[in-house]
Order: structure tokens, then C-alpha cells, then sequence
């Protein structure tokens, strides 16, 4: 359950940004759509608690997390969300295996299977490679890996198609759903992407 | 996984930078840590050999000269004296306990002392097997001569004249080993002894080819008779203050006192010692200042692993703490392998000291001074992470990730 209630965030008190309401029941996912400059990552990071709102509340799961600490903050993301960028990213002097040991690690749990996880992604045989040694298909694969294996319970995706074409875009929405089902976890996906409209129910135009 | 093992991943990520890090602390910790040990080991074994002689009475020259040739075994004599003056000296009521020394002859480069039954009561000598020398000619031998030669009792040598090696043979009268000493940790370890007849002997023969009678010849030796030196302790302390000046302004022998020598010896090192620490402190900081670069442009490259990591749950405190360990984790490698080295190094300064002056250097444990440059290091390791850590900790993950 993700309720955001006047929901207003500012940088530097000169341009306001101003959310729309959100209400999301427990078993929804979510796209939120709106072109560049409008503050769709704001918005995600103010959901994901990297960014604190200027006002108004952000429930998750029933925490008002607008509400925590900076150390709270940081736990509850490391166990109840996983976030999937754009551009993936890594900790580049780790392996793929490795990165997931480090992903559990900070997220305070053992629960997730490592090697299923990468089988289910169909990348098992880069457990050992280093992050720069992987394609680009390989690598956004690999971020999604390191936002599931704690099994959270938000999965928040900031434009995770924009740079690909109708193939692949399919694909990765589809095995971002796929993933969030198995996990019983809701998928809140960010994009200026129109493409992906079909994919979902719910959807906010910002 | 832990953030301990993320920072050991981290350095082993970047092999170039963290060994010019390691390299630069190790140099400067092993230049330190060999002077600090050999200026230990070295005034140990300087005390250890010192034996509570207060005084050392030789031929005129250089007093440092006449204290490391008598009392260390190192330097040449600055020459012979008289014994007649030598006798009035040992019977001056100021003083307790002399003990001649003479030189002359080597064997192998080992030096052979003339000298009596009161050297090995100074030295606390004990035989490990065979006997004390009782006749002209016979001798005892140190235990670290007997065992590199590998001499053992009843052998005969040939001496060489002087100190050297190189000297001239002394064929007639070879020398026999009637004893071996105990290792004592003292210079007697490195001397072969015998009676000072047998120095007068081997040495009187080149002038003895004009014909004396023989009571003639006794009366007229002793007043020809020399020793090369004197040790002297006094009957109280406070005589060293006198007899010294004493013998140095009324006769023509040089008195030289053995603490105050190796205190200026030591005061000449110091000057040397403390530049090259200069420029080993110099070099650690160097290495600081590796680190602090290191990791500042580490930050930049990896602000996305960072921000990753805070993403993933990580707290500020520790991705400060990552950076910590990285910095420290290369300065406390850097000690011990500092550490090593200058073990090494004095393992080797030790063999090339014993080849060419008889004397080693006994190696020994971390000394105090040692841990005392571990806070150091570990200090010099803090400080290079402080100013990455906090940035570390104040970092705007948003920012960073909005910046791709």
C-alpha cells in the first residue's frame, strides 16, 4: 500500500514541485508518466526516501516515511525497496556474484538466492564476471538481480526502457512484472516512455 | 560480505596505486624501524661490552681511537706504551683493577690478545672445554671463532703478524689451543688469548739475534717490555674525575674513559640518524598524501558505486567506514611489511659486519619505538581518509544519481 498525500518537494524554495495524489492498494504496480523537467525522478527519490519532501506525507506499507531518520531511511529501503535506474550501476570492483553477496549485505538479509535469482534472469554464467565485462542487455539484467534479491517489497524503476528499442522494451517490462509477481512485490515504474502504457493498469500522468 | 571485505576488494580493484601507497609507507616505516634497531642493538651490545671499565690507558692519540681498539676490538691501537709506566699506573692506590692488553699478532683476521688471568674475571669467561693457557704459546679461543673455523683443542696455528690477514707469517712458533670459552655475548667471543709472554716472545726473536747473557738479558727485557693497553676500574667512582687529567697532563700515556667516548660517538651518529629519519617521517607523509589522492579520485570515479550502495540500504557511516578501512588497511600493510623489511636488512648489515670487523649484531623483537610508528602509520592513515569520509558522509545521492 503506497499513499502520497499533497506531496510537494523544492530543491532550492524557488520552483515548487507539486505531486499529484497517489493511492495504491497493496497488489497494484503503477506507471507514472511525464516528460522530461517534471520532476519524475524527484518523485522517485522522495518514494524511494533519498530525497526528503518539503511537505506533505509519504506512506509506505504504513510508515510515514517522511517522517524517519536518516539511518531509518537507509534501512528501510535496504529492505523493502529495490530500485532499478536508467543506466545501471554497480560496485565496479566486485563481481556480479559478489555485488548480490553486497546488496544483501546492506539490505540486513540472507533471504534471496543468489544463483536462482541469476538462473531466473538467465544470467548465471556471469557470477563471476566483473560488471565491466558485461553487454548492456547483460548489465540492466544484473541491476535488476541486485533491486530483487532481498526480495523487497517496492520495486521503483526510474526509465528502465527509455534507451531501447520495442524488442527489448517489452522484454524488460515484462521481466520487471514477472519479477515483482514471483516476489509479491508492487512495481511502480517512472518513465516519459508512452510505450509502456499498455503494460499497466494504473497509471499518473504528471 | 561486509564492508571490511568490500574495502579489501576495493584495493585489490586498483593494484597500481595501492602499491605505490604500500611502497612508500614501507620504505619509510623499514628506514626508520633499521635505525631505530641498529641504534638499539648496537648500544646494547656497546653497554654489554662496556663491563664497568671506567678507564683505559693506551699510547698518545685519538681517545675514540684507543677505547674502540681496546675496549671493542674494531679500531687499531693507537700504539705501545712502557710496561714499567704501566706497572706504576696499576699500583696508584686509586686504582682497583687493571687488566693489560696486547696486541700484535692475528689469526684469520681474528685478533690474538695477550693478556692475564683478570680478563676473564672482567668478562665472566667460562671454559667450555680444555683449560685456561698456562705456558708460552698456548691459547684460548672464543666460541664464535672455534665454531666459524672450526678449531678444537690441541690444534696448532701459524699467526699472522699485525691485525690483518695479510701479514707476515710467524712460522717458528705456532700456537695451540688449549681451551674453548662459552659464548658470553661479549668480544671475547671474537679474541683468541693467551699469555702476554707469548706476544713478547713471538715478537722479541727478530731482535735477539745479538748474544746476551741471560740474567743480563731478563733485567734489560723488562725495562724494554711494552703492552699496547690498560683496562682500569677505580677503586671508587668518584676518582674518575682526576686520575684521568691526571694521567693525561704528567705522563706521556693517554687515558681515555670509555662511557664519555661512546656518548660523543653516539652524539656523531645522532646527527646522521636524525636527518635520515627526517627523510623517513618525509616519506611517510608522502605515502599519506598517496592515499588521500588515491582515494579523493576514487570518489569521483566510483560516485555512482557509492550512490548505489546508499540506494541498497547502506548507511553514511558506512560508506565512511569503507574509506576508512581502505586507508587504513594500506598503512598497516605498509608497517608490517616495513617491518620486514628492515628485518631483512639488518640480517644483512649483520653478515657484511661480521665479515668485515668480527662483530655481529644480535637481532631482536618489535621494539617499543616500533609500535610507537604503527600509531603513526595508523595516524597518517586516518588523517588521509578524513576529509574522503566526510565528503563520503555528506554526499547527495539524488544528485548523483540524477546526474547520469
Amino acid at each position: 500500500m503506497i499513499v502520497t498525500k499533497s506531496l510537494e518537494f523544492s530543491y532550492d524554495n524557488n520552483f515548487i514541485f507539486k505531486f499529484p495524489n497517489i493511492n495504491l492498494k497493496s497488489t497494484e504496480n503503477l506507471l507514472i508518466l511525464g516528460n522530461s523537467g517534471i520532476g519524475k525522478s524527484t518523485l522517485l527519490h522522495n518514494l524511494a526516501g533519498i530525497l526528503r519532501p518539503k511537505s506533505g506525507t509519504i506512506n509506505i506499507f504504513n510508515n510515514d516515511i517522511s517522517k524517519f531518520s536518516e539511518y531509518e531511511l537507509d534501512k528501510f529501503r535496504g529492505e523493502n525497496i529495490g530500485i532499478i535506474f536508467q543506466k545501471p550501476h554497480f560496485v565496479n570492483s566486485l563481481t556480479v556474484g559478489e555485488n548480490l553477496e553486497l546488496a544483501q549485505f546492506l539490505g540486513r538479509n540472507k533471504r534471496g538466492d543468489i544463483k536462482l535469482t541469476l538462473e531466473s534472469l538467465k544470467i548465471l554464467d556471469k557470477i563471476n564476471k566483473k560488471p565491466k565485462e558485461l553487454s548492456h542487455g547483460e548489465k540492466q539484467r544484473v541491476s535488476i538481480a541486485i533491486a530483487i534479491i532481498n526480495s523487497p517489497k517496492l520495486i521503483l524503476a526510474d526509465e528502465p526502457t527509455s534507451s531501447l528499442d520495442d524488442s527489448n522494451c517489452a522484454n524488460v517490462i515484462n521481466i520487471l512484472k514477472e519479477q515483482a509477481l514471483k516476489y509479491a512485490a508492487q512495481l511502480v515504474v517512472i518513465t516519459h516512455d508512452s510505450r509502456l502504457k499498455k503494460h499497466f493498469k494504473n497509471s499518473l500522468d504528471l | 560480505m561486509s564492508i571490511f571485505k568490500l574495502s579489501l576488494k576495493n584495493i585489490f580493484s586498483r593494484p597500481m596505486s595501492s602499491v605505490l601507497s604500500i611502497m612508500l609507507l614501507s620504505l619509510g616505516v623499514s628506514m626508520i624501524s633499521l635505525l631505530i634497531l641498529i641504534n638499539t642493538v648496537l648500544k646494547e651490545q656497546m653497554d654489554n661490552n662496556l663491563k664497568g671499565i671506567d678507564m683505559v690507558v693506551g699510547a698518545k692519540g685519538s681517545p675514540l681511537q684507543l677505547i674502540l681498539s681496546s675496549v671493542y676490538h674494531v679500531d687499531s691501537p693507537t700504539g705501545n706504551i712502557p710496561l714499567k709506566e704501566a706497572k706504576a699506573i696499576e699500583n696508584n692506590k686509586m686504582v682497583g683493577y687493571s687488566v693489560p692488553l696486547l696486541y700484535g699478532d692475528n689469526y684469520n683476521g681474528y685478533r690474538i690478545v695477550g693478556t692475564n688471568s683478570k680478563f676473564f674475571e672482567l668478562y665472566e669467561l667460562n671454559i667450555k672445554s680444555g683449560n685456561f693457557f698456562s705456558k708460552d704459546f698456548e691459547v684460548v679461543v672464543g666460541s664464535k671463532i672455534a665454531d666459524r673455523l672450526n678449531l678444537n683443542l690441541e690444534d696448532e696455528f701459524i699467526s699472522s703478524h699485525g691485525l690483518r690477514e695479510t701479514g707476515e707469517a710467524h712460522a717458528n712458533n705456532p700456537f695451540i689451543i688449549k681451551g674453548i670459552l662459552e659464548f658470553s655475548n661479549s668480544v671475547a667471543d671474537q679474541l683468541i688469548l693467551t699469555s702476554p709472554e707469548s706476544i713478547w716472545e713471538i715478537h722479541a726473536e727478530h731482535d735477539h739475534d745479538d748474544e746476551h747473557d741471560h740474567d743480563d738479558e731478563h733485567d734489560h727485557d723488562d725495562d724494554e717490555k711494552e703492552i699496547t693497553a690498560m683496562l682500569i676500574k677505580f677503586k671508587s667512582p668518584m676518582n674518575i674525575i682526576q686520575f684521568p687529567r691526571y694521567i693525561n697532563e704528567q705522563t706521556n700515556l693517554q687515558s681515555a674513559v670509555p662511557s664519555y667516548e661512546i656518548s660523543r660517538l653516539f652524539k656523531l651518529f645522532g646527527f646522521g640518524i636524525e636527518t635520515i629519519s627526517l627523510l623517513a617521517y618525509l616519506i611517510i607523509l608522502v605515502s599519506g598524501i598517496s592515499i588521500f589522492i588515491t582515494l579523493f579520485n576514487s570518489m569521483k570515479e566510483r560516485k555512482y558505486d557509492l550512490a548505489l550502495i546508499r540506494t541498497l540500504g547502506g548507511t553514511r557511516f558506512q560508506l565512511s567506514l569503507m574509506l576508512i578501512y581502505e586507508s587504513l588497511l594500506l598503512t598497516i600493510i605498509g608497517f608490517f611489511i616495513g617491518i620486514g623489511l628492515s628485518r631483512l636488512s639488518i640480517i644483512f648489515i649483520s653478515k657484511i659486519m661480521d665479515a668485515n670487523f668480527n662483530y655481529s649484531l644480535n637481532n631482536t623483537g618489535v621494539l617499543n619505538d616500533e609500535w610507537w610508528l604503527l600509531i603513526v602509520s595508523i595516524i597518517i592513515g586516518l588523517v588521509a581518509c578524513l576529509i574522503p569520509s566526510i565528503q563520503v558522509y555528506r554526499m547527495d545521492i539524488s544528485k548523483t544519481l540524477s546526474d547520469e
